[in-house]
């Protein structure tokens, strides 16, 4: 019972203490805001203004109308260039796609020949060659279709396939982006948050002031621990209903209530990084170099910036025990796909049970810091 | 402002002052440092400047120095205005400067040796000069044993020896020293001292300025100016001032001269005697002993208090005082011997005996951001005491300390003097039997000092509260019951302060402090001193350097900042860390963590058909196991659903009843595809993979399922340039170089400057000969060696560890390495010019750097599909370029005509850095 109300009222301190730093606040109110809908907004994995070049050796009705399928946002005007100048160009990086048009297109299409496009992509920019790549395929064999469908109307496949996009129907990148944005954000402030509160009571030498108190390090660690939390849950509601609801206009498929116990259990495991990191770190200085480090590589390996599923193998079962991955995962299947506590209790599971035993490790370890500090 | 320079009418003012201060007024933010003061300081003296802290005893000698940006008002130094460049560049080699800290301007990592070389160099010493004139220096301190040990680890009094050989290796005219000797123990002090008055008997006509807290030091010297609020008190001998407010020493002679309102209720100190008789014992340590590793911070400590006893704790700093303290109070186990309090023994963390304890720390460690009733609210409730009798306990105490009228005050605005007493309150609050109070009054006036004593002597005699108090002074240790001295980690004497001088037939408590000391260390200095002093006098009359062209002093200033990074980064293991271990590190995580490959997609078929039709089809992607990965048949739609929800699968092919009938038919029958759109990069390539085995199948004339190849279409040829695999890990390896060699070498570069800024050793820069870009560059040179170093490893990396071959020019590639980093590292120098704290450096360094690297540089996004505003960021981003570059040599083996623009763009951009930071970069604190 004493226990509790030291954690309560040391938990109140935190509170006035986050409240008083007025570049921490504009961070926090920054983080959730400009910068969620800036990563929404601004994500590149979508084909957009892609610029395409056109050799047409044959240079027939056809194969002009080709060219002129192609229009913005997806591509940018195609150029027409000479065969020749194809390797050069593409070594300047002037485009990204180029396609060459073989003599006799057109007639060996009507003489029910398949004639051969060669399709050229710059494949360093992996994630537009694939997409941008089918599209323009799409594209062209839509045209020849339509072209000689007005004078013969077989000129269709036989078979009709229907993609349909489920969860997002429109393919909308800054649904996807806002809610990873979310993500990164959570693990990075509550991070930074609740190991710059270690930091600062060891710099100011409150610590010390504490520790002389009948308070344990438990108390102490545990008032950081929902105090900084308390900030984040906050600061996550906010964002997830103006921002990401209001403004980016991405749906909520899943129950609200569900995530929020998620994102509890994981706040449970990234409070418990930033008092480690925060111990570990001898000065704000060191702290931030590592926040760094730590922070992109939770962001890169979680999964919200490209797929476990791409990961190595051997990576994934390593990346396995990172709670930010599971978090990334229920996200998806609460917010996107509408799942439920059936789909999403293994993450719940796993992120409980990473995150108490990091946060057993990390108070030992705080606990033993404080025994040695001078 | 520039005010012309009259070297005639100023040298006619020289002789009588060494420097003249008019009319000068400076303020930070709101508060004033300095209120319109005006001053003439006589040159070929020892000055002493005294006040408590605060006063603006710093910020004056600052400006005397040429460190400090002049505000308002104008100082004249060694004939000259002092805010002028050019006299500041001309007088700088005659001025020597000392900052307030231990070691501030000294740097940690390097030895003593290596600290002295560095000033020397930068006064452009030449080799053989530095050589005997270290030696001299050194032999003349008393650090020629430890020639190679790391100033970090030196005592306060050694690292202080060490500072002021640095401010004398280019022989000064005017020496100018803050606070040299706060924190230092009595021996090192009276050493110091001795030292500075034979370099002044060997150098007469050489001015020292000097600020001290400690009026006795003062006492000695020539002329005095007294400070107060940032006005002179008073100015003159001190025999004079003590004369003139009829006191018998310095101490109550400054305040006789403060203003009547700080002085009221001033009385000197009584101390009722303890009552007499056997008390119970409060402490009871018995051989207590603490080691860190190899290093014994105290040594078989034993001590014995009495309840209601002032029992003063005296010792330099870090001789252990602290740390015994830590290991009374339980916060510390002790490694051997054991500790009893109230006859209760102490056991590590335990809670019990806190409650019986009031501690005040070091410095103040309360809650700045809380007010003083906050503050004292906390501590109530964190002791768990009842509200209501909280409220009458606080009542009283803010009563009787005075606290009243700054009840809701932010702490950390209150004067130096409020808040010790705040703090005391604190420690108080709860009733405690013991307090224990570590350096409470340093850095406090006299005044409010003594007001703090009579608290203390008003809980100690009437309420028998013990107190444990370390302290500096040897005015208030004489106040204490009995004092105990204290030198690295043992106690030399505990007694009566009387009897402690009387025992040792000494005038004073310091002078018997002084004597135990050097029975302790068992050696007598003044018989070496002598002999060191003549060498030193002999010295310095030998060495008159010699001229040096200005090209080669600067070029030799330049690589003695090199040198110092060098060894600083060198010793440093964060920072050492963080530049090699972190780039291998960030390389794996990027090279196997980004990949943008979708294969083994699972899905699932529910086919409503189930005819030879609808099972030829459904092969195909059976047949295509890079790409997709089968998982059991869907049986219904809310099967389907829920596993699509749960992420088991990721695409649900769903062929209609009749399928087969309508191919034979020749009606056109259709396909549902489900794909998991919520990844939509993820989702966008499933759907293109689904597209296309359909694609290939009605182009095969052998399908399977009994159609014709559709008329009309054309066969693709795709041609994946640069990387025929189409593996994302060709293509993404040779982007990461460019996205590392800005990020680390950046921060590290800003960090460098801004951690001198913060620690204190930008100094060294600012008042000596150092030109900017000297600094700069000299500075920047061993962060581009540790750029090209880790351009090496990544480059290892890709060839071996990811098997990315390189197609093109190595050679081309180190070329246009060598100035990216160049580049990056500049960029890193553009930020430190605005950022002041290393944390700020950090981030900013990472945000600015970061964005249009990731967004604009053709890292995801290829720069010719950029427009707008982001095409013009990515075409002034060095990156974009380096990207280009790199791409271009791993993949497309470039050759160099591809390559110049590249190269012309970076080779323009480091001139462009050089004057943007030398233009930023300020060669004054401001």
């Amino acid at each position: 019972m004493t226990s509790l109300l030291n954690i309560f009222w040391l938990g109140l301190k935190e509170l006035r203490s986050v409240s008083s730093d007025l570049v921490m606040l504009i961070f926090v109110v920054y983080s959730f805001t400009g910068a969620i809908y800036a990563q929404a907004t601004g994500s590149s994995s979508e084909v957009n203004n892609a610029s395409i070049a056109f050799a047409d050796e044959d240079n027939s009705a056809l194969s002009r109308q080709l060219a002129e399928a192609f229009y913005l946002p997806r591509f940018q005007t195609p150029e027409p260039i000479a065969v020749t100048d194809v390797e050069t160009a593409m070594d300047e990086g002037r485009f990204m796609f180029v396609v060459v048009i073989p003599p006799q297109f057109e007639a060996d299409l009507r003489a029910g020949r398949h004639p051969d496009i060669q399709l050229n992509i710059d494949a360093t920019a992996m994630q537009q060659a694939a997409i941008g790549g089918g599209y323009i395929k799409n594209i062209i064999n839509e045209r020849i279709s339509s072209f000689f469908r007005r004078t013969d109307d077989s000129a269709q496949p036989s078979i009709n396939l229907i993609i349909r996009r489920l969860f997002n129907p429109n393919g909308e990148t800054s649904w996807f982006a806002s809610v990873v944005g979310i993500i990164n954000q959570i693990t990075l402030l509550t991070v930074v948050l609740t190991g710059a509160a270690v930091i600062r009571e060891r710099e100011h030498g409150t610590l010390e002031h504490l520790l002389v108190m009948p308070l344990t390090a438990f108390e102490i660690a545990m008032a950081k621990v929902w105090a900084n939390s308390c900030v984040i849950l906050v600061a996550t509601a906010l964002s997830l209903y103006f921002i990401v609801m209001k403004v980016l206009h991405a749906p909520f498929s899943g129950s609200v209530s569900l995530w929020f116990s998620g994102v509890l259990l994981y706040l449970f495991f990234a409070t418990a990084l930033g008092i480690f990191l925060g111990t570990i770190s001898r000065s704000m200085a060191q702290f931030a170099l590592l926040i760094i480090f730590v922070n992109v590589m939770l962001q890169l390996l979680s999964g919200g910036s490209t797929p476990v599923e791409s990961q190595p193998v051997w990576l994934q079962y390593m990346t396995f025990f990172l709670p930010s991955r599971h978090f990334v995962s229920f996200s998806q299947k609460i917010i996107y796909r509408g799942g439920g506590l059936d789909a999403v209790w293994p993450q719940f599971a796993m992120v409980s049970v990473v995150g108490l035993a990091f946060f057993i490790y990390s108070l030992a370890l705080f606990r033993k810091s404080i025994a040695v500090t001078k | 402002m520039p005010i012309p320079e009259s070297h005639v009418s100023m040298a006619i003012d020289d002789r009588a002052a060494v420097a003249s201060i008019h009319g000068v007024t400076h303020r930070y933010g709101t508060t004033i440092g300095l209120d319109g003061l005006s001053l003439d300081i006589p040159s070929g003296r020892m000055v002493g400047v005294i006040g408590p802290d605060g006063v603006g005893k710093s910020t004056l000698l600052a400006l005397i120095a040429g460190a400090k940006k002049i505000q308002q008002g104008k100082v004249i130094v060694l004939g000259g205005d002092i805010a002028g460049a050019r006299h500041r560049r001309e007088t700088c080699p005659r001025i020597a400067y000392m900052p307030q800290g231990l070691g501030k301007n000294l740097y940690f990592e390097l030895s003593v040796q290596e600290n002295v070389d560095f000033m020397a160099r930068l006064f452009g010493l030449t080799a053989g000069e530095r050589l005997s004139r270290i030696r001299e220096l050194l032999r003349a301190t008393g650090l020629s044993p430890f020639p190679d040990r790391p100033a970090g680890k030196l005592s306060g009094g050694m690292k202080q020896k060490v500072g002021l050989c640095g401010a004398l290796v280019h022989e000064p005219d005017l020496l100018i020293l803050d606070e040299p000797t706060t924190g230092v123990d009595p021996l090192s002090r009276r050493q110091f001292w001795a030292l500075i008055e034979e370099i002044r008997s060997g150098r007469p006509g050489m001015s020292v300025i000097i600020s001290t807290a400690y009026m006795d030091e003062a006492q000695q010297w020539d002329w005095i100016v007294a400070m107060d609020a940032g006005r002179v008190l008073a100015t003159g001998t001190p025999a004079a001032l003590m004369e003139r407010t009829g006191t018998s020493d310095l101490e109550r002679c400054f305040i006789a001269l403060l203003p009547e309102e700080k002085r009221t209720g001033h009385v000197d100190l009584t101390i009722p005697p303890r009552p007499t008789g056997k008390s119970e014992v409060a402490i009871d340590a018995k051989g207590l002993t603490c080691r860190f590793g190899n290093f014994v911070a105290v040594d078989h400590v034993s001590l014995t208090i009495e309840r209601g006893e002032i029992f003063g704790f005296l010792g330099s700093n870090g001789c252990g005082k602290s740390t015994t303290m830590k290991m009374l109070t339980g916060l510390l186990p002790p490694t051997e011997g054991s500790a009893k309090l109230f006859g209760q023994p102490v056991d590590a963390g335990s809670i019990e005996v806190r409650k019986n304890i009031g501690y005040m720390t070091q410095a103040f460690s309360l809650y700045g951001e809380l007010t003083v009733r906050q503050n004292l609210v906390l501590d109530a409730r964190l002791y768990h005491i009842p509200p209501n009798k909280a409220e009458t306990r606080i009542k009283e105490l803010v009563e009787k300390f005075g606290l009243g009228p700054y009840l809701d005050a932010l702490a950390s605005d209150l004067p130096m003097g409020l808040r010790q007493r705040l703090s005391l309150a604190v420690a108080v609050l709860h009733g405690p039997a013991l307090l224990i109070l570590d350096e409470p009054t340093s850095g406090v006036d006299p005044v409010a000092r003594d007001n703090f004593w009579e608290l203390l002597i008003d809980l100690s005699r009437n309420q028998g509260v013990t107190i444990f108090v370390t302290t500096h002074f040897m005015n208030e240790a004489m106040r204490c019951d009995r004092i105990s001295l204290m030198h690295a980690g043992k106690v030399l004497a505990a007694d009566v302060p009387k009897k402690l001088i009387e025992a040792r037939g000494a005038a004073t408590l310091e002078e018997a402090f002084i004597g135990y000391m050097e029975d302790a260390i068992g050696e007598t200095t003044t018989d070496g001193q002598t002999k060191e002093d003549a060498d030193l006098r002999a010295g310095t009359d030998a060495s008159q350097h010699a001229v040096r062209s200005g090209l080669s002093l600067r070029l030799s200033r330049l690589l003695a900042y090199t040198i110092n990074e060098t060894m600083q980064i060198l010793r440093d293991p964060v920072r050492l860390a963080f530049a090699f271990v972190g780039s291998a590190l960030l390389m794996l995580v990027f090279g196997f963590g980004i990949t943008t490959d979708v294969e083994h997609v699972r899905y699932a078929t529910f086919d409503l058909d189930q005819t030879l039709e609808s099972r030829s089809y459904l092969e195909q992607f059976a047949g295509a196991p890079r790409y997709f990965a089968q998982q059991a048949h869907v049986r219904s739609v809310e099967d389907a659903l829920s596993r699509m929800q749960s992420d088991k699968i990721s695409l649900v092919l769903e062929i209609p009843p009749n399928f087969g009938r309508d191919i034979r038919k020749g009606s056109r029958p259709e396909i549902l595809a489900e794909v998991d759109g919520a990844d939509t990069f993820r989702g966008e390539t499933v759907a293109q993979y689904v597209q296309s085995v359909q694609d290939a199948m009605l182009l095969d004339p052998n399908n399977g399922i009994g159609i014709k190849p559709q008329k009309y279409t054309a066969n693709f040829q795709d041609r994946y340039m640069y990387n025929p695999t189409f593996e994302s890990v060709y293509a993404m390896v040779p982007s990461i170089p460019p996205i590392l060699l800005i990020l680390l070498p950046a921060i590290l570069m800003a960090v460098s400057i801004v951690r001198e800024k913060e620690l204190g050793s930008m100094i060294n820069f600012y008042v000596t000969p150092t030109g900017r870009l000297e600094y700069l560059i000299g500075k920047q040179l061993p962060y581009i060696a540790i750029g090209m170093m880790n351009y090496f490893v990544l480059v290892t990396m890709a060839l071996l560890v990811f098997d990315v071959p390189l197609k093109g020019s190595f050679l081309m590639l180190t070329l246009c390495t060598l100035l990216y980093v160049t580049v990056t590292t500049g960029i890193g120098m553009v930020i430190s010019t605005f950022t002041s704290s290393q944390v700020a450096a950090v981030f900013v360094t990472t945000i600015v750097t970061l964005l249009p690297t990731i967004q604009f540089s053709g890292f995801l996004q290829p720069v010719s599909t950029l427009a707008g505003r982001a095409r013009f960021v990515g075409s002034i981003w060095p990156t974009t370029y380096y990207m280009h570059a790199s791409k271009g040599v791993f993949t497309k083996g470039l050759h160099a005509n591809l390559l110049a623009p590249d190269l012309t763009f970076l080779a323009c951009s480091i001139p462009v850095l050089w004057t943007v930071s030398a233009l930023a970069l300020s060669k004054q604190e401001r």
